[in-house]
């Protein structure tokens, strides 16, 4: 399978079963559709190129061909299931705080609470969750804590206790946990933000882009905008910090001019950044629709030329290693909620995921009795759209919780966030190429 | 060549037989982390092909 396509002025060949990427020309992008057996395309494009020009490039496509850089097999044809031997869990969110002191729009945690009470996670359950990850994660070395909310900082004495507790115990088992931080922002100071540059390998910073934008979905619990109160702290907390970070926002059908927003979080300083769509039911007023597709679709064409030109920031979505990255089975196996990776919420329970924390039916089990049910998220290659989508090896079957709440199941993925997750694979495919060529 | 311009002669085939070890970051794809998609991601594998 090859998936051809038009960006920034260049005509793109993805080969999908190997990833290997060419940068063709007109003539032999035509003539690409005459492919996979190539029978006629040299005397039914004679009109429009010289018949030698034609036979030079039906050469150059029958040697890529013989080298397994096109039409490509299909490593796993008929292959099903689970990437890797071991059922492991390597990752947890923690929900420190099921409350938050900001009132986002948008927030699928009913500002906070998860649809349950507000409440903040004991120490004592976050170093039990920690034991258990040091114990359930099999011989996996790399593993990871996400402290998520509600906004987790509303309880940074547990998260401290949490990192000493694991840090203290790590060794033992030969393993390294790497933290996260997820936070609006609201509550850091300078104790804060030392602590979290020194303690966090990640810490992702929301806030939305320009001030109208973000303050019109960001509101504070105690009403006002958010930005003028958040921004200058991520700016402090980025200028000493070594780690890595992301400046994320989220955009909605009222900014879908959101290039404008990267743009203006790049001039706050920031050089990693993310904008990430929105993803709420159809009724939603802020919901993206089928017809925001082409407005959506020419702010990341315009994404995409302007960072051909500029490379002062990277934008999460356009990075992509097309020389390395990870194995095939990695690709496949999605984001491994309800296996690999699970929520711990404020009492102990386990959720498959943080977006699905309150809902029985996704209950896993608790840092007591452990997991006693594990949800299989299915494979790229178990369900058909995914199986035929050029964009496999790149998405890894998309966001299950997100299929779960908008399509009623995980046999279908979500459609809308497959047409944004196709186009911005093509973006980020050509921007990398015209950089390395 | 002159009407092909080869940027990546990735083959990811070549993984499948080498296998995958699982300490990769684990990769959430949805919009209200930022955690990792599957492709961006590094390799922790000390042997990988690329
Ligand atoms: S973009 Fe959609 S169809 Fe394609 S692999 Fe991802 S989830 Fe599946
Ligand atoms: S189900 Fe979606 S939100 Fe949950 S971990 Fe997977 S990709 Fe992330």
């Amino acid at each position: 399978m090859i998936h051809k396509f038009k960006a920034a002025g260049h005509f793109f060949v993805l080969d999908v079963n190997s990833s290997s990427l060419h940068i063709v020309d007109e003539l032999a992008n035509d003539l690409l559709d005459f492919y996979p057996d190539g029978a006629g395309g040299v005397s039914e494009l004679s009109a429009k190129y010289p018949e030698a020009d034609l036979r030079e490039a039906a050469g150059e496509i029958d040697a890529l061909v013989s080298n397994g850089l096109l039409f490509s097999s299909d490593p796993f044809e008929g292959a099903e299931g689970s990437a890797f031997a071991e059922p492991v869990v390597k990752a947890l969110c923690l929900h420190l705080a099921h409350d938050c002191n900001l009132r986002c729009r948008y927030c699928f945690a009913g500002t906070g609470g998860f649809g349950g009470g507000r409440s903040l996670m004991p120490a004592e359950t976050g170093r039990a969750a920690v034991d258990f990850l040091l114990t359930n994660s099999g011989s996996r070395r790399n593993l990871e804590v996400d402290f998520f909310g509600g906004e987790p900082l509303m309880n940074f004495e547990a998260m401290k206790a949490i990192v000493a507790h694991a840090r203290e115990n790590e060794g033992r088992f030969g393993k390294k946990i790497s933290f996260t931080v997820t936070t609006n922002g609201l509550l850091l100071d300078d104790e804060k933000t030392a602590y979290i540059n020194e303690h966090t390998q990640n810490a992702v910073l929301s806030l939305d882009g320009r001030p109208a934008v973000n303050d019109a979905m960001r509101p504070a619990a105690s009403g006002g905008g958010s930005y003028v109160l958040v921004a200058p702290k991520f700016q402090k907390l980025i200028e000493r910090r070594a780690a890595d970070y992301y400046a994320r926002g989220t955009y909605t059908r009222e900014n879908l001019d959101f290039t404008a927003d990267i743009l203006h979080l790049r001039d706050l300083g920031f050089r990693c950044i993310s904008m990430e769509p929105v993803v709420l039911p159809p009724e939603s007023p802020l919901s993206i629709r089928t017809e925001d597709l082409p407005a959506i679709y020419s702010e990341y064409d315009k994404l995409l030329d302007i960072m051909l030109l500029d490379d002062s920031f990277s934008f999460f979505h356009y990075n992509v290693d097309l020389t390395g990255g990870p194995c095939v089975y990695k690709r496949l196996s999605g984001c491994g909620a309800g296996s690999q990776y699970l929520a711990v919420v404020p009492n102990g329970d386990f959720y498959a995921c943080h977006q699905l924390a309150g809902d029985p039916s996704y209950l896993c089990g608790n840092v007591k009795t452990g997991l006693t049910s594990r949800f299989e998220t299915p494979s790229v290659n178990s369900r058909p759209k995914c199986r035929a989508c050029f964009a496999k090896f790149f998405c890894g079957g998309g966001c299950p919780a997100a299929a779960i709440t908008l399509n009623g199941g995980v046999s279908e993925p979500y459609e809308i966030g497959c047409a944004l997750q196709k186009k911005r694979t093509e973006c980020a495919l050509a921007l990398n190429a015209l950089k390395a060529r | 060549m002159k009407h092909i311009q080869t940027v990546s002669k990735k083959t990811l085939q070549s993984t499948v037989r080498t296998g995958g070890c699982g300490e990769c970051a684990s990769s959430c794809q949805s919009a209200c982390k930022t955690s990792c998609t599957v492709a961006n991601q590094p390799c922790k594998k000390t042997d990988a092909p690329s």
